[in-house]
């Protein structure tokens, strides 16, 4: 199919990671859970995977694949 | 468990993604021009993709929380269904099966089959599976819709409507692709959304270490947090494979190995993978016969790895529960506000010198079983020290000594999520839910449209009217859904033997489909009988054995009890096997007795004597699935040898 799955996946996890980075730079020590800032920690994990996926889909499109 | 609140950044992921689910369906509408295309999206999938659609497709929203809730009552025994359950049957799969099922240009399960027997035989899976699809789909939206009113206060037919709704956009824009496209995204949801609840989890009790020794304490003494009504060596909960070594008494499943590796790691789960069109359909989907190999290897690594993300939750919380400074317990069923306020009323009434009948009044308020240690002190408290209606209350809800084990999951993301990772963790939910949807929506209306409308009611139409069929079933398919949860809704007792007649269907069909690619003197009325013959057996074998403490009805034995099992269980395990059986040797005699329609010829690409073996020796080592699968095989092994 025409379509690289791998850019709405990268391009959705970007966007929750920024958002929830976002939410866990701006909330309050008391909204967290155990005393870890997980909303910050995950956001950039999520970010960093969103990132990773559309430079996948990026380097995909240069070199299409043999199918 | 009181509704959680959601923010505003929660209600923007789960919007952001049903957004993104909807943009898909409509960027593929374009490439949707033949019935193949939107059925079987004209198989030009890679490997990754469809390898985790398909694991996507198996780990249902239901499964997630059933697992979760046997990690709970079992422990790391549950794991026995992904290592010995699935894991062996995927790589049979890829490895000997999947050679028939793309290589005969089989548009479904069903209607190979109908090329290696004969329509009988087709038309039986056929019919047999897409009534099971909608009925699979219409309990999962029912779990749904009820999950969002308890969870989060939405109105039920809102919620199924909504969901149903967002499912009919973009299978109907995008088809078959569509559904493995936001499958893989669900699979990446999943294990993003879950995996944070589980490190908080662990860290909280104390790591791995310290939850092992949480749950050794409560192996030996279960009844104190009422989790079970004997108790068990230090490791029952904690290592998969001693426990049942002692046998079926010995363990909180109550199996024993003969069931666990024949009925539920041979017969089941080979029966469950290996011809289970929901799933092999995804294999099917792949560009070329390598991929579709591939596709089952590809599933089986992060299934291999799930019990960590599906399982140990419910250890944690059991940890969780038997620790009381952690103020968790694993929540009771859903008590009417009503019976609380009569429950409360009696706490205050108690003769605090008659604690038994005061305790007796507390749980027939409640309707349910109670600690009595819990319901004295409450008592006691009260009388000493007037405590407030909500103080007894919360009194009450942890003095309840009973679980609703599938609530496990919820209750611990609530405990750790915060907002944020809260919608990342609910939206995960949802997804499952939908993309099981559109997964039972997309087997149906191709098993519909090919194996049912095409080869029996109209045949011989254009293409352009089976692409309008399929369209239309799919709407068709998504209505019948709503039908079904409504009526899941209602008729809870009804559901229960639906399922149990879909369990009597699914037991025998692996015999069937073995003789099929590994006997060429298998005829279609050998087929045909023995399939027939099997169900059969195990709607008898059901009437005639009943698990222990259940009593005769719906859960077996109305006919006569002929054998009572240690649990539901090992019933199950072991009317698998006896299905299994029963078909099998009915299906060699008959065929025996009968004669042969099919010449060697026509067998050739469905038989695996008559067919040339695939040379795999050009492709790179690392890309032949008998590589893979056995070194996969050996992961699974050093896995269960490390929980032992």
């Amino acid at each position: 199919m025409g379509l690289d799955i791998r850019w709405p996946i990268g391009l959705m996890f970007t966007l929750i990671g920024v958002l929830l980075a976002i939410t866990g730079l701006v909330q309050g020590p008391d909204a967290r859970s155990l005393n870890i800032n997980i909303d910050l920690i995950w956001g950039v994990v999520l970010l960093v995977f969103g990132v990773l996926m559309l430079l996948g889909a990026l380097r995909g499109n240069k070199t299409p694949p043999s199918a | 468990m009181q509704p959680i609140h959601l923010a505003w950044v929660d209600y923007t992921i789960l919007l952001a993604y049903v957004a993104f689910v909807l943009g898909i369906g409509f960027a593929l509408t374009r490439y949707m021009k033949t019935s193949s295309d939107f059925l079987i999206t004209g198989r030009s999938i890679p490997t990754w993709v469809t390898g985790l659609a398909f694991i996507s497709a198996n780990l249902g929203a239901l499964e997630l929380v059933g697992m979760a809730a046997s990690g709970a009552k079992y422990g790391i025994a549950t794991a026995h269904f992904y290592w010995v359950g699935a894991i062996p049957a995927m790589i049979f799969l890829a490895v000997f099966m999947m050679p028939f099922y793309y290589g005969s240009k089989a548009r479904s399960v069903p209607e190979y089959l109908q090329m290696r027997f004969d329509k009988r035989v087709m038309g039986l899976n056929a019919a047999a599976f897409a009534v099971m699809t909608l009925f699979a789909s219409g309990i999962s939206m029912n779990a749904l819709a009820k999950l969002l009113n308890q969870l989060l206060g939405w109105n039920y037919h809102f919620a199924l409507f909504v969901c149903s709704g967002v499912v009919l956009v973009y299978v109907l824009k995008g088809g078959l692709t569509s559904a493995i496209y936001t499958e893989v995204l669900q699979f990446f949801m999943i294990v993003l959304g879950f995996a944070p609840v589980v490190y908080l989890g662990l860290k909280d009790v104390g790591g791995w270490g310290g939850m092992t020794q949480q749950l050794h304490g409560v192996a030996q003494n279960p009844m104190a947090i009422d989790l079970n009504t004997k108790s068990f060596a230090p490791d029952a909960w904690t290592s998969a494979w001693k426990p049942l070594l002692g046998g079926s008494a010995n363990n909180p499943m109550g199996v024993d190995i003969f069931a666990i590796v024949f009925g539920l790691g041979f017969v089941l789960s080979f029966g469950y993978w290996c011809t289970n069109f929901l799933v092999v359909q995804r294999a099917m989907a792949a560009k070329n016969m390598t991929a579709a190999r591939n596709t089952p290897i590809v599933a089986a690594i992060p299934k291999m790895l799930f019990p960590a993300l599906v399982i140990v939750p419910g250890m944690i919380a059991v940890a969780l529960t038997s620790m009381p400074d952690k103020n968790y317990r694993i929540p009771p069923p859903i008590i009417a506000p009503e019976a609380y306020t009569q429950a409360v009323a009696a706490v205050k009434n108690a003769n605090p010198s008659d604690s038994a009948a005061a305790i007796k009044a507390v749980s027939d308020a409640l309707g349910k079983k109670v600690n009595a240690d819990k319901i004295a002190a409450l008592i006691a408290a009260n009388a000493a020290n007037k405590l407030s209606d909500s103080q007894i209350k919360e009194g009450l809800y942890n003095g309840v000594a009973e679980y609703d084990y599938d609530s496990v999951i919820f209750s611990l993301v609530k405990k750790y999520c915060p907002a944020g990772l809260l919608g990342l963790a609910l939206t995960a939910l949802l997804a499952s839910f939908m993309s099981g949807m559109a997964g039972n929506v997309t087997a149906f209306n191709t098993v519909w449209t090919y194996n049912l409308y095409q080869a029996f009611f109209v045949p011989n139409k254009s293409d352009a009217h089976y692409f309008w069929m399929g369209k239309f079933i799919t709407v068709v398919g998504i209505g019948a859904s709503i039908l079904c949860a409504y009526f899941a809704r209602q008729y809870n007792n009804a559901m229960d033997i639906i399922q149990l007649v879909f369990g009597f269907v699914n037991a025998p069909i692996f015999a069937t489909m073995l003789l099929g690619m590994f006997w060429a003197r298998g005829t279609g009325t050998g087929a045909f009988f023995g399939l027939i013959g099997g169900i059969g057996s195990s709607a008898l074998f059901h009437a005639l054995t009943i698990a222990q403490g259940n009593l005769p009805g719906v859960k077996g034995g109305y006919l006569s009890v002929v054998h009572v099992f240690p649990s539901e269980m090992a019933q199950n395990f072991w009317l698998a096997s006896f299905a299994f059986t029963t078909c099998f040797v009915l299906t060699i005699a008959i065929s025996l007795a009968t004669r042969r329609t099919k010449p060697n010829e026509e067998l050739k690409g469905l038989v695996y004597s008559l067919t040339p073996k695939i040379k795999d020796e050009n492709a790179p080592v690392w890309q032949r699935p008998a590589v893979a699968g056995i070194v996969l095989l050996i992961g699974c092994v050093i896995l269960n040898l490390i929980f032992w």
